[in-house]
C-alpha cells in the first residue's frame, strides 16, 4: 500500500507520519529517538532486519528478547536492525487513509523495505496484530503470495514452538534462543545477496531450512485423517529435514546483553534494567511451557550479573533492577548476589527486585535483603493450585504448611501484603480443588493476624485460566470449558467471602475463562486455525491480549464460520483430550524433550506422582541435554561481589 | 542548597514528548550524569526539580525551563554539558544559570510562539489575523478535565502577525533528533504561512491551539494539515510586547556561569 514507486527503498516516511501524530493518543510511542536507539545509514548495510514485538509500544519496548537481538544485530558492521511495534487502531485508521506503511520507530522506514521482518511472540494473542503489521507494511498476508521484493517474515519467541496456526502468514520460524540464530540467518542472507540472489525467495528459504534450525512451513505438507486428526506432517521436497531443532545459547556470560539498554521516553510497563540471571528451568511444573522449552538451566555467574547491573544502571539511568529468570531464587549463588547488590546500592535510590514466586521462607529472606533500600510493599507467591492433590498433579512441590510458614515469615518480617497466584481449570481439577483456595487464604489471614498481633495485613488471591501448551506434559489434556471455569471462579469468590471478617482482608482478582479458551485454541491449533485468525482479523480483531479489545464472540463466530467445513470445531481443539498416538501439530518441531518422557510425565501427573529437579537429584531423562548436545551450567563459582568504587565523591 | 535554572529545547520528533515523559527522562539523565541532585525527605523521596509551565505535547520549544536543587554545588556549565550528553538528541539543554532569587515563576509572564501553517497562503493567513486582532473578544471552547469551557482567546494576545520568514524553528537539519531532512510538515514546496505570536500568560492559559481555534471562529481558517508550533521564547513581557530573557536579572544576580555558590 506504500507508494514505493516514488520513494527510494528505506527512505523515511516521517514527513508523512508527522502530520498524523497530533491526531492520535500518546504520539511519543511512535517517534523513537530513545537513549540506546541505533540509527545507521541504509546504504551502508548489506542485511537489514525489522524487529517487532506485536503489541503496543508500552508493552513491547521493554521486551528483553527484542532488545537483545536489536543490539546483537546492530553490533555487526554491515547489519541494520530497527524496531517496530503495533500501532493502535486510531493510528492504523490514519495510516490506511493516508497510505503510510507500517514503519520502524528508529528511522521511520517502511517495514516492507527490509530483508527480514522478525516478530517475537511471547503469547499467541499477538497473532491478529501480526496480520495488521504485515498488511500495513504492504506485504501480502499469505506467504505464498509474496515475491522477491518482500521481506522474509520470521517468527520467534515461545509461541514459535507451535507456529502452525500462523504458518500461512509466515515464511519461517526459529525455535529457541535467538542470539546465535539471528547471526546465522544473517550470514545466510548476506552470502545469498552477495551471489546475486540466485533462485530468489524460494532458494533463500531452502538455504534457511537446510540449517535444520529454521522452520519453513511451506516445505511441509500436513495430511489429515477423516476424523480431523493429523495423519502426518512431511517435507514436500528433498533436502528439507524431517524435524527442525530448537537453538540453545550456551555460556550466558559470553552474551551479556543488553549492554546498552533502550530507555523509553514514553511510559512503559517495565521501566527497569532487567538482567536475566539464568535461562531455563527444571523445576518441572507441568503446565509451564517456558520451563519445558528452555532447558537446560544455564546460569550467569555472580560477577557477570554484578557487572551487567553496574553497567546497565550507568547506561540507562534507571533506578530499578529486576533479576529475571523463570525462578530466580534457584540461582546457585542467589544469596550472595542479593547480598552483594544490596550492599553495593545501599543508601542509593536504586531498588532491586526478584520476580520469583516460589513458595519458601528463603524467598522471603531474599526479598528482605533486596528491600533494604526500598519499600516492603508486597510479596508474591505462586502456589498455582489450591489443594495438595492438584499441586501434585501440576508438580508444584509445595505443601500447605510450607505456604503458611512462608507467609508468616513474610508478615513477621514487616510485609503487610501477600499476593497468591493460582490457576483454574487444571487437568483433573474438581470444584473442591478450587474451593480449597478459600480455606488457604483464610488460614493465611488467621495465622498472619495471630503472628503479628495486627489486623493490618492483607492477602490477594489472583487466579487465571489454565491454558495447555505445546511441548508440555499437559499438551494432551482437555481444557475445562469457560462455563465451568467461570462457575468455579464465582464459587471461590463466595467461599472467600463466606467469612466476612477474613473475607474483608482478602482481595480477589480473576480473569474470566473466555480469553484463556481462545488462547487454548491458538496454542494447540494447527494450520486450519489460520483461517479463524484471518477471519477474526478481517472482522476487526486487534490487540487480543487487551481485555478492552478482545472479543470472545468474534472468535467464536469465526470458528463457527471456518471450522465446520474442515470437520473440526473450537471444542475439538480445546476441550478434547488427545491420545498418545495422535500426531500433534508440532511433532516435527524438536524442543529436545523426549515424547515418551513427556507422556510418562503426563501419566505421572494423572497418578499424582511428583518429579524432583535434576539440578539436585539424578537426571530423569527428559531428553533435552543429549538431544541438543547441551548440559546444565550452574555454579557456585565461590566468587563475591566487591563494593563499587563510588562514582561521585 | 544550590539551585540552578535551566533552559532546554524540545526539538524535531521529540516535540511529541509530554511533560511527564520529559520529567522521567530528566530524572534518569540526572542519574546517568551522576548529578548530586537533592531529594525531598519522606517515605518516597523525589528529586527537587520544579518545572515552569510546559509547552503542550506535540509543540516544539526553544524555551522550556526548570530549576533543580543540588546537594553539593556544581558549576552550572558542567551541569549543562553533562545533562545534555545524558539526554537523547532532541531534548537539548541550552543554558544553566545559578539561581539567586526565588521569583523565577513570576518572571515568566509571556511566550513568543511561531505557528507554521502548511498549505495556507500568506494572504489567507493575513486576513484571518486582521479579523482576529480587530475583534474585542474571540470566544473559543476547549475541553478541560472539568468539562467544556469557554475562554476569550483575544485578550491575552499581545501581538500577532504573518511573517515573511521568521527564524526557522521547524526542523533544523542536523541539529534535532530528527532523522529526516524534514521539509515543512506535509509541504513539498507549497505555501506555508508563518504566524508570529506573543501571548500573555493568563489563567486558564491561552495556548496557540486556542488562538488557532479563534482564527477559525473569526475567519473560518481551517488548516488542511496540522500546524507546527514552536515556542521561541518565554520570559517577562515588556510594555512593548517584547519578551525578555528570564535568566538575566537586571541589576541583580546574573550568575556568572561557572561560579558555584558556597
Amino acid at each position: 500500500m506504500s507508494d514505493t514507486a516514488t520513494r527510494r527503498r528505506g527512505e523515511s516516511v516521517f514527513d508523512r507520519l508527522e502530520p498524523l501524530l497530533p491526531q492520535v493518543q500518546k504520539p511519543i510511542q511512535y517517534v523513537g529517538g530513545e537513549l540506546g536507539a541505533v540509527s545507521k545509514p541504509w546504504d551502508d548495510a548489506t542485511v537489514r532486519w525489522a524487529l517487532m514485538y506485536p503489541d503496543a509500544y508500552e508493552v513491547g519496548q521493554p521486551n528483553q528478547g527484542v532488545q537483545i537481538l536489536y543490539e546483537v544485530l546492530n553490533e555487526q558492521q554491515d547489519v541494520l536492525a530497527e524496531r517496530t511495534y503495533s500501532v493502535w487502531p486510531d493510528l492504523e485508521a490514519l495510516l490506511r487513509e493516508h497510505r503510510v506503511p507500517q514503519f520502524t520507530v528508529d528511522a521511520h522506514r517502511p517495514v516492507g523495505d527490509f530483508d527480514l521482518f522478525g516478530v517475537s511472540f511471547s503469547t499467541e494473542l499477538g497473532y491478529t496484530n501480526l496480520l495488521t503489521a504485515i498488511d500495513l507494511a504492504g506485504i501480502p498476508l499469505h506467504a505464498a503470495d509474496r515475491d522477491d521484493s518482500h521481506p522474509i517474515v520470521l517468527a520467534g519467541g515461545h509461541a514459535a514452538f507451535n507456529p502452525e496456526p500462523i504458518a500461512d502468514f509466515l515464511d519461517a520460524a526459529v525455535l529457541g534462543d535467538g542470539e546465535e540464530a539471528v547471526l546465522e540467518i544473517t550470514d545466510i542472507v548476506r552470502a545469498f545477496k552477495a551471489e546475486g540472489s540466485p533462485g530468489g525467495r524460494d532458494e533463500l528459504l531452502l538455504r534457511l531450512a537446510r540449517t535444520e534450525s529454521v522452520y519453513v512451513p511451506r516445505f511441509y505438507d500436513v495430511e489429515y485423517l477423516p476424523d480431523g486428526r493429523i495423519q502426518r506432517i512431511v517435507p514436500n521436497r528433498p533436502d528439507v529435514p524431517f524435524r527442525v531443532h530448537k537453538r540453545t545459547t550456551m555460556d550466558l556470560d559470553a552474551w551479556p546483553y543488553p549492554k546498552k539498554p533502550l530507555v523509553p521516553l514514553a511510559e512503559t510497563v517495565h521501566e527497569r534494567y532487567a538482567v536475566e540471571i539464568f535461562r531455563g528451568c527444571t523445576r518441572g511444573c507441568r503446565f509451564c511451557q517456558a520451563g519445558m522449552i528452555t532447558r537446560p538451566v544455564r546460569e550467569r555467574s555472580i560477577t557477570t550479573i554484578g557487572d551487567m547491573v553496574e553497567n546497565g544502571l550507568k547506561e540507562s539511568g534507571f533506578n530499578e533492577v529486576g533479576l529475571l529468570s523463570l525462578s530466580s531464587a534457584d540461582h546457585s549463588e542467589i544469596g550472595a548476589v542479593a547480598h552483594g547488590l544490596a550492599d553495593r546500592y545501599q543508601g542509593s535510590n536504586v531498588s532491586l527486585s526478584l520476580p520469583s514466586t516460589r513458595v519458601d521462607a528463603f524467598n522471603v529472606e531474599l526479598a528482605e535483603e533486596l528491600a533494604r533500600n526500598g519499600r516492603r510493599t508486597g510479596l508474591t507467591f505462586a502456589p498455582e493450585g489450591g489443594s495438595e492433590r492438584i499441586r501434585k498433579v501440576i508438580n508444584k512441590m509445595v505443601t500447605e504448611d510450607d505456604l503458611i510458614r512462608t507467609v508468616v515469615t513474610a508478615y513477621s518480617g514487616g510485609w503487610r501484603q501477600v499476593k497468591l497466584y493460582f490457576m483454574c481449570g487444571l487437568p483433573t481439577e474438581t470444584d473442591e480443588d478450587v474451593l480449597q483456595i478459600a480455606d488457604l487464604a483464610h488460614r493465611v489471614i488467621t495465622t498472619g493476624r495471630e503472628t503479628t498481633g495486627s489486623r493490618d495485613i492483607r492477602c490477594t488471591v489472583s487466579i487465571g485460566g489454565f491454558v495447555p501448551k505445546a511441548h508440555t506434559p499437559f499438551q494432551w489434556a482437555a481444557m475445562a470449558d469457560p462455563e465451568t471455569i467461570d462457575r468455579r471462579l464465582k464459587a471461590l469468590r463466595d467461599a472467600i467471602n463466606s467469612n466476612r471478617s477474613l473475607g474483608r482482608a482478602i482481595g480477589y482478582r480473576y480473569h474470566d475463562g473466555r480469553p484463556s479458551h481462545i488462547e487454548g485454541l491458538l496454542s494447540r491449533g494447527d494450520r486450519r486455525v489460520g483461517r479463524v485468525i484471518e477471519h477474526v482479523w478481517r472482522d476487526g480483531g486487534r490487540f487480543d491480549g487487551w481485555s478492552e479489545h478482545f472479543s470472545y464472540d468474534r472468535w467464536v463466530a469465526a470458528c463457527d464460520a471456518e471450522l465446520p467445513a474442515l470437520g473440526v470445531s473450537l471444542a475439538w481443539y480445546t476441550t478434547r483430550e488427545r491420545q498418545q498416538a495422535e500426531v500433534l501439530p508440532w511433532d516435527h518441531l524438536d524442543s529436545g524433550l523426549d515424547p515418551d518422557w513427556l507422556w510418562a510425565d503426563w501419566q505421572d501427573a494423572l497418578s499424582e506422582v511428583e518429579q524432583d529437579d535434576c539440578r539436585w537429584t539424578p537426571c530423569f531423562d527428559c531428553g533435552v541435554c543429549p538431544a541438543m548436545d547441551t548440559e546444565i551450567q550452574i555454579g557456585p563459582t565461590g566468587r563475591k561481589l566487591l563494593p563499587l568504587t563510588p562514582v561521585n565523591t | 542548597m544550590q539551585k540552578i535554572r535551566i533552559r532546554y529545547a524540545k526539538r524535531g520528533r521529540l516535540a511529541f514528548t509530554s511533560h511527564r515523559d520529559f520529567a522521567r527522562a530528566l530524572e534518569r539523565a540526572m542519574r546517568r550524569a551522576a548529578v548530586p541532585i537533592a531529594y525531598s525527605s519522606g517515605f518516597s523521596p523525589h528529586p527537587k526539580i520544579s518545572y515552569a509551565s510546559a509547552a503542550p505535547t506535540g509543540v516544539a520549544s526553544e524555551a522550556e525551563y526548570f530549576e533543580v536543587g543540588l546537594q553539593t554545588p556544581v558549576e552550572p556549565d558542567w551541569l549543562r554539558t553533562a545533562l545534555d550528553a545524558a539526554l537523547p538528541p532532541g531534548l537539548d539543554i541550552l543554558e544553566a544559570v545559578e539561581a539567586r532569587t526565588s521569583d523565577f515563576a513570576d518572571r515568566l509572564t509571556g511566550s513568543h510562539w511561531q505557528i507554521r501553517l502548511p498549505e495556507v497562503t500568506d494572504s489567507v493567513a493575513e486576513a484571518a489575523v486582521a479579523a482576529f486582532l480587530a475583534a474585542d473578544e474571540v470566544l473559543v471552547e476547549r475541553m478541560t478535565k472539568s468539562g467544556r469551557r469557554t475562554m476569550d482567546a483575544r485578550s491575552p494576545v499581545v501581538r500577532m502577525a504573518v511573517t515573511e520568514r521568521g527564524p526557522d524553528a521547524g526542523g533544523r537539519p542536523g541539529e534535532v533528533g530528527n532523522t529526516t531532512p524534514a521539509p515543512a510538515a506535509g509541504g513539498t514546496g507549497g505555501p506555508c504561512a508563518i504566524l508570529d505570536l506573543v501571548v500573555r500568560h493568563v489563567t486558564p492559559s491561552v495556548r496557540p491551539d486556542d488562538v488557532l481555534a479563534g482564527l477559525r471562529v473569526v475567519a473560518e481558517l481551517a488548516p488542511p494539515v496540522p500546524p507546527k508550533v514552536t515556542r521561541l521564547a518565554q520570559g517577562t513581557l515588556t510594555g512593548h510586547g517584547e519578551i525578555t530573557d528570564p535568566l538575566v536579572v537586571v541589576g541583580a544576580d546574573r550568575a556568572v556561569s561557572g561560579t558555584p555558590s558556597t
